[in-house]
């Protein structure tokens, strides 16, 4: 199974901390509560699925390493 | 671990009142052991750091909270089992469900349409005799039109549903029989509004809920009624009081009014320190340990509950300069007003754009917008968990 590439795009990331809850040891919360990755490229993980898809500014992209194509969130 | 022996009495400041200063309280300690005022024990937090970092910490329940027998008097009798009441992974399932409905992106979608319904009220008001209560006029019809026409519930129900669920927001002095006598029928009237939507489906929320339920088993069919349920509730009552709240603090800095009727493009910005600096509520949800916690330099034992005091973190002057100055023009985003962590306020943006709404409309079309009555002679319902005012009367225009 391809690795999956995690990024947060913090200009529209709204600091709800959902991600760093559902998933703590994938998300971390920066100075401003702003979230990124612990590691921007990891094996499938449910619970970072669960948090791209709980995610209420759309903020999180979750990308197949090897297609680039956009992980199915549901 | 240090148990302290006497539990500071406490009991949470009115709309007016100003909020304590974080630790003084407390002795300068951020977590202490308190006396809430219907005599049980919690252990409550207070300040920016300690707030954040226990509601995102998944060791702090809402399910054993809320779990029956265990849930405090008044709204949290009737969260067991719903998205308020959950922990992951149910919870995570309950709030994917719904998740989508309400992201920026979709909520921004409806700007036009929660503009018009500003718009619409704007004009009936200014149409009738002064003064008017804006209550019925406006802080509530809006955004219960909004939330109707989102999940599909007829608004002209409003006064029907607004009765249970002033009752189902009580606090601890108000009767349980009374509690569940309105949840009881509240969930009748949506179990009807279901078989209804299931015949007919349309392009709103119950009915994709209703789908969700029906072709995936994505949720049974309680999960289903409450579901629609809490949205329909936390979907009105809170943004409804918190534009009553938000006006007062605005009427009380005509300066600030001015400030905003001059650039309108600062109401987004006025709406976040509106946020910071209003309580809704008297106590907050609270959680249980579901292990030995440090928090803010104490140990708490599992099966303690935990209330998080967000008035307190959106004071905290190691985070906002000047906290208890109103200013419309600070940048006051990193508050905590709808939570954080897996309950963050599923409508946060919604209500974000209502308030925005809400205040553009007031203050760009009603000027001169004043009390019609003394501060003084407003009353709050009484035995309700948020500070909801009966009537708001007010006047605009030329004395």
């Amino acid at each position: 199974m391809s690795r999956w590439k995690v990024s947060v795009d913090k200009s529209l990331c709204i600091g709800s901390a959902m991600c760093v809850a559902i998933a703590p040891d994938r998300f971390v919360l920066d100075e401003r509560q702003r979230s990124g990755p612990v590691e921007a490229e990891i094996d499938p993980d449910e619970l970072v699925r669960d948090a791209a898809a709980s995610c209420p500014s759309e903020a999180i992209s979750l990308v197949d390493a090897d297609t680039g194509q956009p992980v199915d969130l549901d | 671990m240090t148990i302290e022996s006497s539990p500071v009495k406490f009991t949470p400041p009115l709309p007016g009142q100003p909020v304590p200063e974080i630790g003084t309280i407390s002795g300068g300690r951020p977590v202490f052991r308190a006396e809430l005022p219907d005599g049980r024990i919690a252990w409550l937090v207070s300040g920016y750091e300690s707030v954040r970092q226990m509601v995102i910490d998944q060791r702090f329940s809402r399910a054993l909270a809320v779990a029956p027998g265990r849930a405090q008097p008044g709204f949290e009798m009737s969260a067991a089992g719903s998205i308020s009441g959950t922990d992951p992974p149910e919870h995570t399932r309950l709030r994917k469900l719904v998740a989508s409905a309400f992201t920026v992106r979709r909520v921004e979608a409806l700007r036009p349409r929660v503009a018009s319904i500003v718009s619409q009220l704007i004009d009936a008001m200014a149409g009738r005799p002064q003064p008017t209560d804006l209550v019925a006029s406006f802080s509530l019809p809006l955004p219960a039109q909004v939330i109707c026409e989102m999940l599909g519930v007829p608004a002209a129900d409003t006064s029907q549903f607004h009765a249970w669920s002033d009752a189902i927001i009580g606090d601890w002095q108000r009767d349980a029989d009374e509690i569940m006598t309105a949840v009881t029928e509240l969930y009748g009237y949506f179990g009807t509004l279901i078989e209804i939507k299931r015949a007919q489906p349309a392009d709103d929320l119950m009915s994709a809920l209703i789908a969700a339920r029906d072709d995936a088993d994505r949720l049974s069919e309680h999960e289903l009624t409450a579901m629609c349920c809490a949205l329909l509730i936390a979907g009105h009552e809170t943004t409804a009081n918190h534009i009553n709240l938000s006006l007062l603090l605005l009427l009380d800095h005509p300066d600030q009014v001015a400030t905003l009727r001059a650039d309108p493009e600062l109401i987004a910005g006025a709406v976040e320190e509106l946020l910071r600096c209003t309580r809704l509520g008297g106590l907050p949800p609270s959680r249980v340990t579901t292990e030995d916690v440090r928090l803010g330099g104490v140990t708490i034992p599992a099966g303690e509950q935990v209330i998080p005091l967000y008035s307190t973190a959106n004071r905290d002057r190691s985070v906002f300069i000047d906290p208890d100055r109103f200013d419309v023009t600070r940048d006051a985003a990193s508050h905590l007003a709808f939570g954080a962590g897996v309950h963050h306020c599923l409508g946060a943006q919604l209500a974000r754009v209502e308030l925005q709404e809400a205040f553009r409309g007031l203050i760009g079309r009603l000027p001169g917008l004043r009390l019609a009555v003394p501060v003084g002679d407003l009353e709050f319902k009484p035995g309700m968990a948020i500070h909801s005012l009966r009537e708001l009367p007010v006047r605009w225009g030329e004395s």
